[in-house]
């Protein structure tokens, strides 16, 4: 099986509509895969990640079910067979009022 | 509720920005009546709004900021039916300077000479350009690299480059301004900048008078009177003759002068509004009055404008891009409270109406007569 990544829904307008996608390619790491990911929808990665390559803050992802930030972050290794899901963390929706 | 505004030649559409959406407005030229479209972007904040009228065109800008996915710029040229929806992120910063793009504060068309240019203002405090319609854009990278900016700060709503004035009589200058940072001029197009901030007191400071580092607001020119400026600091009300060598403070007889927006009468250079908030901390209108202040003499001789606003327990905070008038004969004004309450007046602020409440926060307003 490849690395499969589930798209959230609000980003799914940029994956022509997947709610799941199968990377071929064998990526190492969780950043190849964001990486391969981009090639095909560049929409999804600059949502995932900033322009200099940083997951955004309100971004959370897992690989195998466990957060990357507790572990490898975008270095974290991939099975070759790992699932990961990109979802917008709950502190995303505050109202921060910024004067 | 979503749908497009059916504005006619000759209309007035204001566009609502707030922390969760957009919402359009739109009144045939008497404003007896307004009609609503939204939200707009639902959930995403919108900090900067903008009508290009250019070349034939009937175009809205929105920043759509969404804070888990980033901030775009969007287009629509059918009045809020369809918005464009960029796949990749238009506004980015090169990977050399290290930054990220925060959000955008300030969407402003080029002259109508160049009417494929735009520029935007952005946090961190960068100015980018676009030269193709707004489909790519770029750093100004003179600014970027100007020496004062290591040592600019964040005010309290960032580090933002919030206003940005287009000479209306030399095509090569252009002003900005950031909080904090102040003003900056460039006299050749954006290659170089100089700081402009003469005059400008900062209390916040140890220096009085410091050559960068004031926390200004906001700051409009009036296109008949080019070398006139007015701007809203962090305490102070200022007016420069000599585009922006040297400020003078011309808030004496304010009942604060603390405020966000400043707003310059679309055809009469000498009159200008503040909306006077109590003190940097409390910032709500002082004595619990909702009022704005007018000027007819280019600062001073303040007169309170107050008829249909709440007098009494009002602690609304109006932000600096929150405030806007339309090009009509009178002017309308209209002003949009964090509270989520939006106010117009058809007559130049003799009188208001509450067009909206339970908006929201509201952090611009932008009006523009299609």
């Amino acid at each position: 099986m490849p690395v499969t990544v589930h798209i959230p829904g609000p980003l799914r307008a940029y994956a022509d509509g997947a709610t799941q996608l199968a990377l071929d390619g064998a990526p190492a790491t969780l950043l190849a895969a964001l990486d391969a990911l981009g090639a095909r929808f560049p929409g999804v990665r600059d949502r995932v990640l900033d322009e200099q390559g940083r997951q955004r803050t309100h971004v959370n992802l897992f690989v195998d079910r466990e957060d990357v930030r507790f572990g490898g972050g975008l270095q974290t290794p991939l099975r070759a067979d790992a699932v990961v899901h990109i979802l917008p963390a709950v502190s995303g929706g505050s109202l921060v009022l910024l004067p | 509720m979503k749908k497009a505004l059916k504005a006619k030649d000759g209309d007035v559409v204001v566009m609502v920005g707030t922390m969760k959406g957009a919402f359009l407005y739109h009144a045939r030229p008497g404003r007896k009546h307004f009609e609503m479209s939204g939200p707009h972007f639902p959930g995403h904040s919108v900090y900067a709004l903008a009508y290009d009228g250019r070349a034939g065109r009937k175009r809205l800008w929105a920043a759509s900021s969404s804070m888990h996915w980033g901030a775009v710029l969007r287009s629509s040229d059918d009045f809020g039916k369809t918005w464009t929806d960029p796949k990749a992120a238009n506004v980015k910063f090169p990977q050399q300077t290290g930054a990220a793009l925060k959000n955008i504060w300030q969407i402003r068309p080029g002259r109508p000479e160049q009417p494929d240019v735009l520029y935007c203002g952005v946090e961190p405090s960068a100015l980018f350009e676009s030269k193709d319609g707004g489909t790519s854009w770029s750093l100004v990278q003179g600014l970027w690299d100007h020496p004062h900016r290591a040592k600019w700060t964040p005010g309290g709503g960032g580090m933002c480059l919030h206003t940005i004035v287009l000479d209306a009589k030399d095509p090569k200058r252009i002003f900005i301004a950031t909080s904090t940072g102040g003003v900056y001029r460039s006299d050749d197009g954006g290659k170089s900048w100089n700081a402009r901030n003469k005059g400008i007191h900062t209390y916040f400071l140890p220096e009085k008078y410091p050559e960068f580092g004031q926390c200004v607001h906001k700051m409009v020119q009036h296109p008949a009177r080019p070398e006139r400026l007015y701007l809203q600091h962090h305490f102070g009300v200022y007016k420069t003759d000599d585009a922006g060598d040297s400020w003078q403070d011309v808030g004496k007889g304010l009942p604060s002068d603390f405020g966000f927006p400043i707003v310059v009468h679309p055809h009469k250079p000498d009159t200008i509004f503040v909306l006077p908030l109590k003190a940097d901390e409390f910032r709500c209108p002082p004595d619990g009055k909702l009022r704005v202040f007018k000027s007819t003499k280019g600062g001073g001789a303040w007169q309170a404008l107050k008829r249909g606003l709440p007098q009494q327990d009002s602690y609304e905070c109006v932000l600096r891009d929150a405030m806007s008038a339309d090009a009509l004969k009178p002017a309308g004004l209209y002003f949009g409270t964090r509270g989520g309450d939006l106010y117009a007046s058809k007559d130049e602020g003799s009188s208001w109406k509450r067009l909206a409440d339970g908006l929201p926060p509201v952090v611009c307003v932008k009006a523009a007569v299609v």
